[in-house]
């Protein structure tokens, strides 16, 4: 069967959240068609802001990178704007030519950033403020200017204030009324706002309408009604917003503000829906994401034929961010007649907070200074909750608060955590208890919660430390080396998001201050890519310590050692002939044994390693590596009198398991074969000890430095047993230690109980062992691959001039 | 009066990027760097410290950091970075066309 086509028109947040919705239902139903005029992906208008103001760049605030779109079979059409559809034969027209039949259509064309129609309007340098160029555009100008003028004094406007104060620009917010952001606040709220604003260094011309803007080609200053002046290189236009419904009414669709829109998302026209701030319902144009995205999962549903309750409407709440300043809104605030207020005020800390009732029934609130009760009070007002209930709330403010614990502990399953993306605390509780989810970063990719905003990030912290209990360390944030202020988990986590590849665009993306890092994050960042991306990426020779790049043992006199595998420490009289014969043959001037049951090759010359293990031909044994070192082996049953176990081979098996396999740290393993531990199982990162009937597994053991006995981990009856658990264990390891962190450390840092508890999943254990199993596909040994390859031995050659 | 002399050590694409190469000519024992496609740095291939051979040190930027202690060297003056000190002789490189030669 044809798949049907669904064609959206506007590659922004609205309309976009709806397909991923859409895909979510029913992945396979519709082959995806997307139409956007901006050159980008879909990316969180939300936040420009912060890109305004320098503290997040735009690959941070990409909703949907270019792969979403690939993966999930969509074709992009970015740059091309509709401009024609024609509704008897379902095809639409872009500027650009192209053309697509539709079965169903979705108009998510947003708004057009209002432009006050005075003399000047269209002179360079003035600027609206909607999307990632008006932002460069900016960016830009205050390189070069120092002077800006904001007219407007709503949300958009002082975001866009406080954004130009960061680029070190001398700002002045125009505002026609008396009070800021009077559709969100109280005129209380409001002044408490502005003088805050102004301690920032922000001016404000009250009660001041533009007449005119002046200058020639660029503008030069405004001319407000009073006929004053005011001096300004910039102009930023934020006075509102207008429903970008021209394509709409061009074609037959009703429009009266917006695209009129049922409770279904359904226009005038069959099979063709509007969402986002394009559309009108019920007679309300919304310009806040969380009821574009309540729009969006109705009429999800509605494509993918899953039953749907009708959209009926949302009340709005609205937080300010950016500035510093925290301020909440939802619902009606403006006393009234009929309506009495709860308030409160502490003009020593700068709060205020107010609560409207009417008729007994909480119907709105404004909240200043201390905002943790938002959510609360914002589930409230949508429930229509009695006034009583406030009681739990405010009563909270002395008592709870100041016993520390979490406001988060005494909310209801049900009651919204992000009013962004609609993600209860019950939905992100039980992702946090069967995903096994331990950071705001993975809640996020799983449920969707701080994703648009950012508003609701103390809540999920607060709620992943009451969920986890002992098992969630805040960790302390220690940066992996000078170059950079970000912490292991943030590189990590940015290496995956962002899908960074090479250690220069880390080091580029992540703003490293050292353009080319250095001798300490190099290696890392090189292992944390080889983790990340076992099959795409390409190992960076020049980003590894000479030990690991030349596959042996630097000396302190400059030469070398090779210590080849063993495996198990068993021998044979054919391989020590070989190994003697290659020490007479190079003038070997040491040869040892180890402590970790090998034979090791002590003085070698650089230009000579690649003969000697030519004519080795043995494996080589990591002995100078983050991998695998040995796997010691006591003789056991076969031999000793007190032996249960089959040691030597387990050993044997272990070693060939895990040979070249990158570690954070190296890793060292022994088996005996019974509790005298002969093998020195004791002190292994992994140390398997036999008994009668089965397996010990220890981990964490250490014998260097920081001795450490290992702890006992699991007790299994089979080989198979010992090697996949030890498996699991060593990629969990590999996943999440710190590069150069040994597991003594590790084990000590996460704990012992959360490893057994995130390993005890059956599930868990076999797609850690698939992804080690997919780093080890890859996995060459290195002394091979410089004898075989030509530009790998180069590097072992000097240059001799006589 | 001192006379230099340009001494042939092979060409651009026997020298890997960010790859050290150690270059024997009579007594002196020089770490050749490959910075970029047609950029050189030579020093001296011992570490102030002890003697570490820094051809084989790791790469960043214009520093090579020896590979027994980590010590950080500029390769663009041969100059010991803090918290350590001193330096190493740097010798100069000139490419002509693919060849490079070193300034003894
Ligand atoms: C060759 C060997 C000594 C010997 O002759 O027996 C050896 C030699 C070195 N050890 Fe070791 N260790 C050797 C067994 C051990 C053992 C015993 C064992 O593995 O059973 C330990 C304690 C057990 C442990 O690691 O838990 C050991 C604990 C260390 C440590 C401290 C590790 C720690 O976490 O505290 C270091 C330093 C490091 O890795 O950062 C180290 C580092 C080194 C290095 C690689 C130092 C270096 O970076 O240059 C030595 C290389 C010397 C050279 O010039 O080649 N070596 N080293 C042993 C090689 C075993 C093998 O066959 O691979
Ligand atoms: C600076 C700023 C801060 C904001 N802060 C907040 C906030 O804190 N909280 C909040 O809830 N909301 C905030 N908003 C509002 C929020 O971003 C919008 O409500 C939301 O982006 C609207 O989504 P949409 O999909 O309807 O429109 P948009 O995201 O604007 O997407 C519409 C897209 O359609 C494209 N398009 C239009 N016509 C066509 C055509 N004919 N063919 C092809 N493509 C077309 C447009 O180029 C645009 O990319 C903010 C907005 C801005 C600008
Ligand atoms: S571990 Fe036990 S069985 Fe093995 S050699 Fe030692 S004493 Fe014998
Ligand atoms: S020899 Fe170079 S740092 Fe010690």
């Amino acid at each position: 069967m044809d798949k049907r086509k669904l064609v959206l028109v506007g590659n922004g947040m609205a309309g976009v959240n709806c397909i991923e919705h859409i895909l979510k239902l029913k992945e396979q139903s519709y082959e995806i068609t997307i139409f956007g005029t901006e050159p980008h992906p879909n990316y969180n208008r939300i936040q420009l802001s912060y890109v305004l103001g320098g503290s997040s760049k735009f690959e941070d605030i990409v909703l949907n990178d270019w792969d979403w779109y690939e993966k999930n079979n969509i074709h992009l059409y970015t740059g091309h704007t509709v401009t024609k559809i024609n509704h008897e034969n379902r095809v639409v027209h872009t500027n650009k030519g192209v053309v697509e039949s539709y079965d169903e259509l979705i108009l998510a064309t947003g708004s057009n950033p209002f432009i006050l129609p005075i003399p000047g309007a269209h002179l360079s340098n003035v600027i609206s403020y909607r999307d990632i160029k008006d932002c460069e555009k900016m960016i830009e100008a205050s390189k070069t200017y120092k002077k800006a003028a904001v007219i407007g004094g709503g949300l958009l406007g002082l975001e866009a204030a406080r954004g130009l104060l960061n680029l070190s620009m001398d700002v002045t917010v125009i505002h026609v009324m008396d009070t800021l952001m009077e559709r969100q606040l109280d005129p209380t709220a409001s002044k408490l706002l502005q003088a805050e604003l102004e301690a920032q260094g922000m001016k404000f011309r009250m009660n001041a309408a533009t007449e005119e803007l002046i200058g020639e080609d660029r503008v030069e200053g405004l001319r407000f009604k009073d006929g004053s002046v005011l001096d300004a290189d910039l102009v930023v236009m934020a006075v509102g917003i207008r429903p970008n419904v021209e394509l709409a009414k061009e074609h037959g669709i009703e429009v009266n503000r917006g695209i009129v829109v049922n409770d279904y998302l359904e226009t005038s026209v069959p099979n063709i829906y509007a969402v986002g701030e394009c559309a009108e319902h019920r007679g309300i144009v919304y310009g806040l994401v969380a009821p574009l995205y309540e729009q969006g999962q109705v009429l999800a549903k509605r494509l993918a034929n899953v039953e749907t309750k009708p959209y009926e409407g949302s009340v709005l709440s609205t937080k300010l961010k950016v500035s510093g300043v925290d301020v909440f809104s939802a619902g009606e605030f403006i006393d009234q007649p009929d309506t009495k207020a709860y308030r409160f005020q502490d003009d020593f800390q700068g709060v205020y907070k107010k609560v409207l009732v009417k008729d007994e029934t909480i119907i709105g609130a404004v909240l200043f200074g201390e905002i943790d009760e938002g959510v609360r009070l914002f589930q409230m007002i949508r429930n229509g909750a009695h006034e009583k209930e406030l009681k739990t709330i405010f009563s909270r403010t002395n008592t709870e608060k100041e016993s520390g614990a979490p406001q988060v502990i005494s909310m209801a399953d049900e009651e919204l955590i992000c009013g962004c993306n609609g993600v209860s605390k019950g939905t992100i509780v039980q992702a946090i208890n069967e995903l096994g989810l331990d950071s705001v970063e993975s809640i996020k990719g799983c449920t969707g919660a701080t994703r648009s905003c950012g508003g609701c990030k103390p809540l999920v912290q607060d709620l992943l430390q009451c969920t986890l209990g002992d098992k969630f360390q805040k960790v302390e944030k220690e940066p992996i080396c000078s170059c950079t202020t970000l912490s292991r988990d943030e590189v990590v986590e940015a290496i995956r998001a962002m899908k960074l590849t090479s250690t220069k665009e880390v080091m580029n993306v992540l703003e490293w201050n050292q353009e080319n890092g250095c001798s300490k994050c190099r290696p890392a960042l090189n292992y944390y890519l080889g983790m990340a991306w076992p099959k795409e990426y390409e190992d960076e020779r020049t980003s590894r310590f000479v030990n690991e790049r030349l596959h042996a043992n630097i000396q302190k006199d400059g030469t070398y050692s090779v210590v080849p595998r063993i495996y198990g420490g068993v021998t044979s009289p054919e391989q020590m002939r070989k190994i003697a014969d290659v020490a007479d043959k190079y003038e070997i001037p040491m040869v040892k044994i180890t402590g970790g049951q090998r034979i090791d090759l002590l003085g070698v010359k650089k230009e000579d390693l690649p003969n000697v293990w030519a004519d080795l031909d043995m494996p080589s044994g990591y002995a100078y590596a983050k991998a695998l070192r040995t796997v010691k082996t006591c003789v056991g049953e076969n031999f000793c009198r007190f032996g249960t176990q089959d040691s030597i081979q387990m050993g044997i098996d272990m070693e060939k398991r895990f040979e070249r396999l990158w570690t954070p740290h190296k890793v060292k393993m022994a088996v005996s074969a019974c509790p005298r531990n002969c093998a020195e199982s004791g002190i292994k990162d992994i140390g398997v000890v036999g008994v009668d009937g089965g397996w010990e597994l220890y981990v964490g053991g250490n014998g260097g430095v920081h001795l450490r006995g290992g702890d006992l981990f699991i007790k299994v009856k089979t080989r198979e047993e010992v090697l996949e658990w030890s498996a699991a264990f060593v990629q969990y390891y590999r996943e999440t230690a710190k590069y150069l962190e040994r597991t003594s450390h590790w084990v000590e840092r996460v704990g012992l109980e959360h490893i057994q508890e995130v390993l005890k999943d059956e599930g868990t254990r076999a797609e850690l062992i698939k992804r080690m199993d997919e780093a080890l596909e890859s996995s060459k040994d290195p002394w091979k691959e410089a004898i075989e390859e030509r530009s790998v031995r180069q590097m072992f050659e000097k240059v001799t001039v006589s | 009066m001192r006379v230099s002399t340009l001494i042939k050590i092979g060409t651009i694409d026997e020298f890997q990027v960010n790859v050290g190469k150690l270059v024997e000519i009579e007594d002196h024992a020089i770490a050749v760097f490959r910075l970029a496609e047609r950029q050189f740095n030579a020093v001296e291939n011992r570490c102030p410290h002890k003697g570490g051979p820094l051809a084989v040190g790791i790469v960043s930027g214009d520093f090579v950091f020896c590979p027994l202690h980590d010590w950080k060297i500029d390769l663009k003056d041969g100059n010991v970075q803090a918290p350590d000190h001193g330096c190493v002789r740097k010798y100069d490189v000139t490419i002509e066309g693919e060849e490079v030669f070193i300034t003894l």
